[in-house]
């Protein structure tokens, strides 16, 4: 996704300051409109409450410090369950990509589970785990699993056997082929496998801190659905939104850090 | 020379070879007794895949220090030959011997495409070429050397995408030569550059060539090129030599200068008739 963003961007047109202003543009857009809809009545805040409201709310939220230890609870949960998860997935990918074997004995089990819904196991779930951490870890890490397994998959397979036989020619063991050559190979793809497995664990920790938590956004939002607070409602839906924007921006940072080899990547 | 290679041709090619009598005269001797490289023996070899034999008994010597050019119609195992000389694939039958122990880093490949490691500097890629020797002290300044001689050292941190075609070949061609090989096995090194571009390659070839004396094997389908660069042609057909002919001109060589043109068009002939007999 992204190298096609960066290619596709023409360059000599760029202006530096504006740049990175433009982005923000269209989000400011829409909450200056939305404001003016609220306070001339044109929406009614018992459907949609104005911006300034949600700020508001927020404010007394941050204050409380209600507000804070949800969102740390929640990123703690999705942290946590992206590494175990990502990591499973990574060394399924990696055993799987360099070895017949192991793909043979495990690759078609991993393709059946893949597809089933990990949201549909959420009753079972919580028959195993109660509605304590574990659940929303052992659902995180599912969901992430596979998108990060099948792109470690896919980019391992897909290194160029010219550059492999080029690394044995000159005498490479498996472990330096591995370092220089196949896992550099696979990182465009691992990358792929990352950002699709963020948003990932974006819903799928929404969904289940919704139906079955004590604490978190899901929580903090489905408790102001029951008193009818309406902008705390909005103000969680938002901050997830944030919070998806900067997992995928640290992300893209860590992609160019890593691949700035690659031509959509190099700065002039 | 010529005992050496009438020992190791059947007598049919011996009769060909004689069509190219007014071309072929002996190699010169003084160049080929100062040299690095290794000679080659090849005795019965074959080499097929499935059922297609693709090598049907090749026997030849190539003197140490010598530059052979094979040429070939496409599928005709000039490839196939040059990846057994290399140790790519393995043997059916027959033997390749270079007249003593080697090392692995004696024999180097070049290929079509540069094969650089795209998340790899330039220089690193060069390094890739010593083998056993990357983690040595020395390594750097090795490959910035060879990276002078191929013309390319101002370009030593920059990324191999950045590179034109024929800089990546230089590139290759500098990680083949680092280590100082015995050997350079070159599968149609020339095949993807432009005109103008292959012509540079073809002088910085010759040049490199008989700097550091290895034994040189090209395998190219351009016939001009063979005959431009090579002291020696080998024509493949099915499987087999069919003609083995020398190449005499002094070096440099002025191309297209009329004793060359003559060879290449003879040359020619000989692959196009065996085009109208199939």
């Amino acid at each position: 996704m992204s190298l096609i963003d960066s290619i596709s961007r023409p360059r000599a047109v760029r202006l530096p300051r504006i740049d990175g202003l433009i982005q923000w543009i269209v989000p400011l857009a829409i909450i200056a409109i939305w404001q003016l809809a609220s306070v001339t009545g044109f929406v009614p805040t018992r459907v949609l409450p104005a911006p300034s409201d949600v700020v508001l709310s927020g404010w007394k939220l941050l204050l409380s410090g209600e507000l804070v230890r949800n969102i740390w609870v929640s990123f703690w949960r999705a942290s946590i369950g992206f590494l175990i998860g990502g990591s499973i997935g990574f060394a399924f990918g990696l055993a799987n990509g360099l070895s017949q074997l192991s793909a043979k004995l495990t690759d078609t089990t991993l393709q059946m589970v893949r597809n089933v819904p990990h949201l549909a196991l959420i009753p079972l779930v919580i028959l195993w785990f109660g509605i304590d951490e574990s659940a929303k870890l052992f659902l995180v890490a599912l969901g992430v699993f596979f998108p990060i397994y099948l792109n470690t998959l896919h980019g391992i397979r897909t290194v160029d056997p010219q550059l492999i036989e080029m690394g044995r020619i000159y005498g490479m063991t498996d472990g330096e082929l591995f370092r220089r050559v196949i896992f550099p190979g696979a990182l465009p793809s691992i990358f792929v496998g990352i950002r699709f497995a963020l948003g990932i664990m974006w819903l799928t920790l929404i969904v289940a801190e919704t139906i079955a938590a004590s604490s978190g956004l899901g929580y903090m939002a489905m408790q102001a659905r029951e008193f009818m607070l309406i902008d705390v409602v909005v103000l969680s839906i938002l901050i997830y939104a944030l919070l998806g924007k900067l997992a995928d921006s640290a992300s893209r940072v860590l992609e160019r850090l890593t691949l700035s080899w690659h031509p959509a990547f190099q700065k002039r | 020379m010529q005992t050496a290679l009438r020992t190791a041709l059947p007598e049919t090619e011996l009769a060909s070879q004689a069509n190219f009598a007014p071309h072929a005269r002996v190699v010169r001797e003084e160049r080929l007794a100062q040299t690095s490289g290794l000679p080659l023996t090849i005795r019965g070899l074959r080499k097929s895949f499935g059922d297609n034999e693709v090598l049907r008994g090749i026997d030849l010597h190539i003197p140490a220090g010598q530059f052979v050019a094979i040429v070939g119609k496409s599928g005709c195992g000039k490839s196939t030959l040059l990846r057994l000389i290399a140790g790519l694939d393995k043997i059916d039958a027959g033997s390749i011997s270079f007249g003593q122990d080697v090392k692995p880093e004696d024999i180097r490949v070049m290929f079509q495409e540069p094969r650089l490691l795209p998340w790899a500097r330039v220089l690193a890629n060069v390094e890739v070429g010593l083998g056993r020797d990357r983690a040595s002290q020395d390594a750097d300044a090795r490959a910035e050397r060879a990276l002078t001689e191929v013309g390319l050292a101002d370009k030593r941190h920059q990324w191999p995408s950045v590179l034109s075609g024929g800089q990546k070949q230089r590139v290759a061609l500098a990680r083949a030569l680092v280590s100082r090989p015995r050997v350079l096995a070159l599968d149609e090194p020339l095949g993807a550059l432009d005109a103008l571009t292959r012509i540079s390659m073809q002088r910085l070839l010759e040049r490199v060539w008989r700097d550091q004396g290895f034994t040189a094997i090209l395998v190219t389908h351009d016939v001009a090129e063979a005959v431009a660069l090579a002291d020696r042609v080998l024509v493949i057909e099915e499987g087999r030599i069919a003609h083995d002919v020398v190449v005499h001109a002094g070096r440099p060589r002025a191309r297209g200068s009329v004793e060359l043109a003559g060879l290449e068009s003879s040359i020619l002939s000989h692959l196009l008739s065996a085009d109208d007999r199939t």
